[in-house]
C-alpha cells in the first residue's frame, strides 16, 4: 500500500521534468576502477547520442543520458541516484555490484526499474519477488556454471580429480559465484580452492605463490579495475598456462591483457556479447556521433570489449523503451512503463539484425516470473600477437539445474526478511 | 556592534562557567537548534537529506569521537573505520538478532560495544606513543576490517558477504530501508548529534576532560599532578569510540542501508575523519563540525557548480575535487594550523571589537 501510494508520488513528482526520456549514467571515470568504468560509460552514452542524430530520439522523444561520477564509490552512488531521480530517470545501470545493492531497496520504494546487466544481485533473476530489477541476459552465478561448462567440455565432460582455484574480489561481486562453484563442485567431483584479493588488488603476491605451490589445474578469476591486469602478470610471472586461465565477462577487456604484453597470449575469459566492430552499426556510429565529433569521452575506445559492452546496455534499454511505448501507446514514457516495457522484452536474431548488430548478443526473453534472461554466455581467447579476442565457443548454456533452486532459496530469503509477496502467477 | 558583552553581567559561577558567555552566542545557539529542529525537517526533501544533511550529522560524531581521543587526549588514532565498522557490525546483529528492539536501543547499544572494542585496542597506548600509536591503531583498522570479511557469523552468512538493514521504527517511525522518509532519517541522527555534542562539551570541560587535555600536553607532567594515565587514557579510547561506534551504526543503518566492509569502513574513511578534525580544528566542538560540514559539502557543491552548472565533464570535476581538498589540506597545515576553529574564534575576537578596534 504505502509502496504503491509512494511509486504514484515519485511518478508525479518526475512527470513535469519529462520532456526527454532519460537515463541516468552512474558511471566512474576516476579512480582504481575507471580502465572498465570509462569504456562502458562512453559505449552508453554513444547509442543514445545515435538514436538521437540518426532517428530522432526513441519513437520521436530525444533521450539524454544524465552522466554522474561515483567512482565506484556507494556513497557517490546512493548521492548519484538522488541527484538524478527527480528528472524523470527511466532506468539505472550503476554497473558495481556495491551500488546495486543500496539501490534494490531504494528503486523498489520509488518504482524505478534497475537493470545490472551481468552483475548485481543474481537472485534478482527471480522477478516475482524483485520486481523492478533485471539481471537479463546473464547473471553471475551462470557465469560460474559456464566457466565450468566449458571446461568440462574441454575435458570430455569429466573434472572429477580436477582442481579449480578461484581468485575473486574480496567484496560482493567477487563472493557471489562461491556458493555455484561449491554447488557445482559437489556435482562434478572437483576441488575448489578459494582465494581471494582486497580492494583494490594490486597487492597479489601472496596468492600467486600459493597457485604456484598447489598447482590447480585451473583458475577462474573474478576481478574487475586494476585487479585483473595485476592477476594476469602474476599469473604470467608463474608462468601458469594461460589457456587453463579464465576470467568471467569482467575480467576480459583488453585494459587487463594489454599491459602483460605478449606473455598474456592464450588468456581465455566469459563474453555476454559479441566482440570488435564488425557489424553494420558502426557504419552509422562512424557517420553520425563519432566523426561528427559527438563521441563521448575520447571517443578512443570504440569496439573495445567493454565499449561494447555499454553499447549493448544502452541497445537493450533503448528497445525495451520501445516496448514500452509499443505497450502504453504514449511515447514519453514514466519509470513505471519502462518496468513494464522490460518485462516485456524479447530479443531476437532479426531484432538484432534490424538494428545492424546481428548476433551481437543471445537470443533471449524476458517474463515476469524470470528476469534473468537466456543465461548464455561464449568463452572468448586473447590473441596478443594480433592484440584482438578471438570467440572461440558458441553460446554456452548454464546448469539450470544446479543454478534455478539457488535463485530460489537466495530471492525466498530476500522475500522474508522484506515481507514481499511474489507477484507473478 | 553586533557581538558585544557590554552589559552582559555574570552574578554566579555557573553563568561565568557557560558554553557560550555571551549573549549574541547564546541566541544564535538557540536560533540555530530551533531551525534545525523545528523547520528543517518540514522542508527537506530526499536529496537534501542523503546527500548533504544526514551525511553531515553523521560525520559531525565521527568527527566529534575522534577529536576527543586525538584532539583533547593527544592520542593520534587511524582505527576510525574499524571501530565505525565496529558500530555498524553491532547494531547489524542486534537488528536481525532482536527484531523487536527499538533503533534507539540498538544504537546506543552498538555504541557501549565499540566503546568496549575501542578500549581493548586502547590498551597499548599506555605503552606507546605518537606514531607508533598510530601504527597500532591502523593495525586495528585492517584487522577489523578482515575478520568482518572474514568471519560469517557477522553478516549472517549472506552469499555476498553484505549486511543490509532491516526495516525498523522508533515510536511508530520507520527510520531504517527505504521506505524511510526524509524528515525522519534527519531528526534521527539530529537528536543523536544533539545529545553527544552536548555530552561531549560537558565531558571535555570536566574533570575527564582536564585529565585527557594534562595527558596531551605533557604525560609525565600530568602523572607526576595525580592524573591516572591508564584511566584517563582508557576513557579517552572508550569514549571516543562510543561516539565513533553510533556514528558507524548510523552510517550503516540509516544513510547506507547496505554495506560492503571494505569498501565502506576501509582506510580511507579513517582518513577522512582524521582530515576532518585537521582542517575543523583539533580539540574543539564546533571544529568537529565545521570539518565535517566542509568535507561532506565541498564535493557536492564542486559538483554542482562544475557539472550542472558549467558543464564540465564528470571526470575532470571529480579529478579538481582531490586538488583542492589536497590544496586545502596543505594551506590550512601552514597559514591556520588550528583549522576553522581558530578562524572562527578569531572572527569572534575581531567582532567582539568592531567597528572600533585598538
Amino acid at each position: 500500500m504505502k509502496l504503491g501510494t509512494l511509486t504514484i508520488a515519485a511518478i508525479c513528482a518526475a512527470a513535469p521534468a519529462m520532456a526527454d526520456l532519460v537515463y541516468p549514467s552512474l558511471s566512474y571515470r576516476t579512480g582504481p576502477y575507471a580502465a572498465g568504468g570509462i569504456p562502458f560509460a562512453d559505449g552508453y552514452a554513444d547509442y543514445f547520442t545515435l538514436l538521437n542524430e540518426r532517428d530522432g530520439g526513441i519513437g520521436g522523444v530525444m533521450t539524454r543520458v544524465l552522466e554522474c561520477e561515483t567512482g565506484y564509490n556507494t556513497e557517490k552512488g546512493v548521492e548519484c541516484y538522488e541527484s538524478t531521480k527527480g528528472e524523470g530517470a527511466l532506468v539505472y545501470q550503476p554497473l558495481s555490484t556495491g551500488i546495486t545493492y543500496q539501490l534494490i531497496p531504494k528503486t523498489a520504494a520509488d518504482g524505478i526499474p534497475l537493470h545490472t546487466m551481468g552483475y548485481g544481485r543474481t537472485s534478482a533473476a527471480n522477478g516475482s519477488i524483485f520486481n523492478n530489477v533485471f539481471n537479463y541476459p546473464a547473471n553471475y552465478w551462470d557465469g560460474a556454471s559456464i566457466a565450468v561448462n566449458h571446461l568440462l567440455e574441454e575435458n570430455g565432460g569429466d573434472l572429477s580429480g580436477k582442481t579449480i582455484a578461484l581468485v575473486y574480489h574480496n567484496s560482493a561481486y567477487g563472493k557471489e559465484p562461491i556458493r555455484t562453484l561449491e554447488e557445482l563442485s559437489e556435482k562434478h567431483g572437483f576441488d575448489l580452492s578459494l582465494l581471494a584479493v582486497d580492494h583494490p588488488g594490486q597487492e597479489q603476491k601472496s596468492q600467486w605463490l600459493q597457485i604456484r605451490r598447489e598447482r590447480p589445474d585451473y583458475v577462474v578469476m573474478w576481478g574487475w579495475g586494476v585487479m585483473n591486469q595485476v592477476a594476469i602478470q602474476e599469473a604470467a610471472n608463474i608462468r601458469f598456462p594461460m589457456e587453463n586461465f579464465i576470467g568471467n565477462w569482467w575480467a576480459g577487456s583488453e585494459n587487463d591483457v594489454l599491459p602483460v604484453g605478449e606473455a598474456a597470449n592464450g588468456y581465455k575469459s566469459l563474453a555476454m556479447h559479441n566482440v570488435g566492430t564488425d557489424f553494420p552499426i558502426y557504419a552509422d556510429l562512424n557517420q553520425y556521433v563519432i566523426d561528427a565529433g559527438k563521441a563521448a569521452g575520447n571517443g578512443d575506445q570504440v569496439g573495445t570489449v567493454l565499449y561494447n559492452r555499454g553499447f549493448y546496455a544502452a541497445m537493450l534499454a533503448a528497445e525495451a523503451t520501445k516496448k514500452a511505448q509499443e505497450i502504453h501507446g504514449v511515447a514519453d514514457i514514466t519509470p513505471a512503463m519502462m518496468r513494464d516495457g522490460m518485462e516485456a522484452l524479447v530479443v531476437d536474431e532479426a531484432l538484432m539484425e534490424s538494428l545492424g548488430m546481428p548476433n551481437f548478443g543471445p537470443a533471449f526473453s524476458v517474463s515476469c516470473e524470470n528476469h534473468g534472461g537466456s543465461g548464455q554466455a561464449k568463452v572468448q581467447q586473447w590473441d596478443a600477437a594480433a592484440g584482438e579476442w578471438n570467440i572461440i565457443t558458441d553460446w554456452i548454456d548454464s546448469d539450470r539445474a544446479v543454478i534455478d533452486p539457488l535463485i530460489a532459496e537466495d530471492s525466498g530469503a530476500y522475500a522474508a526478511e522484506n515481507n514481499i509477496t511474489p507477484v507473478c502467477g | 556592534m553586533l557581538y558585544r558583552e557590554a552589559g552582559d553581567f555574570k552574578t554566579s559561577y555557573t553563568a561565568d562557567n557557560q558554553t557560550f558567555p555571551i549573549q549574541f552566542d547564546r541566541v544564535g545557539y538557540w536560533a540555530l537548534l530551533a531551525v534545525a529542529v523545528l523547520v528543517v525537517p518540514f522542508i527537506i526533501t530526499d536529496y537534501w537529506a542523503s546527500s548533504f544533511l544526514v551525511p553531515f550529522l553523521i560525520y559531525a560524531i565521527a568527527a566529534l569521537g575522534l577529536n576527543i581521543l586525538t584532539g583533547y587526549c593527544g592520542q593520534v588514532s587511524l582505527g576510525t573505520g574499524g571501530f565505525m565498522a565496529v558500530g555498524a557490525y553491532a547494531s547489524y546483529k542486534l537488528m536481525t538478532a532482536f527484531p523487536w528492539m527499538d533503533m534507539f536501543t540498538v544504537t546506543i547499544l552498538s555504541g557501549f560495544i565499540t566503546a568496549a572494542v575501542g578500549a581493548a585496542f586502547g590498551l597499548p597506548s599506555l605503552r606507546i606513543k605518537g606514531f607508533y600509536l598510530a601504527v597500532a591503531t591502523l593495525a586495528a583498522q585492517f584487522f577489523l576490517v578482515w575478520m568482518f570479511n572474514k568471519v560469517g557469523w557477522f553478516y549472517n552468512y549472506s552469499a555476498s558477504g553484505q549486511i543490509n538493514a532491516p526495516e525498523r521504527s522508533v515510536f511508530g517511525i520507520i527510520v531504517t530501508g527505504p521506505n524511510t522518509q526524509a524528515w525522519a532519517q534527519y531528526l534521527f541522527c539530529l537528536i543523536f548529534v544533539i545529545a553527544l555534542a552536548w555530552i561531549a562539551r560537558n565531558l571535555t570541560r570536566g574533570t575527564v576532560g582536564r585529565q585527557w587535555m594534562a595527558i596531551r600536553d605533557m604525560d609525565i607532567a600530568a602523572e607526576i599532578i595525580g592524573v591516572n594515565p591508564l584511566r584517563a587514557k582508557l576513557t579517552a579510547f572508550a569514549v571516543s569510540s562510543f561516539f565513533v561506534g553510533i556514528s558507524g551504526a548510523l552510517f550503516f543503518t540509516v544513510y547506507l542501508g547496505a554495506v560492503e566492509v571494505g569498501e565502506v569502513y576501509g582506510i580511507t574513511k579513517s582518513f577522512l575523519v582524521l582530515f576532518m578534525i585537521i582542517i575543523g580544528g583539533l580539540g574543539s566542538i564546533f571544529g568537529s563540525f565545521a570539518g565535517a560540514a566542509f568535507l561532506v559539502l565541498l564535493p557536492v557543491v564542486l559538483k554542482l557548480v562544475g557539472v550542472d552548472l558549467l558543464g564540465w565533464p564528470t571526470d575532470i570535476v571529480a579529478h579538481l575535487n582531490l586538488v583542492i581538498v589536497g590544496a586545502l589540506i596543505i594551506f590550512f597545515l601552514v597559514v591556520e594550523p588550528h583549522g576553522l576553529a581558530q578562524l572562527w574564534r578569531l572572527t569572534k575576537e575581531k567582532l567582539r571589537l568592531w567597528p572600533f578596534p585598538h
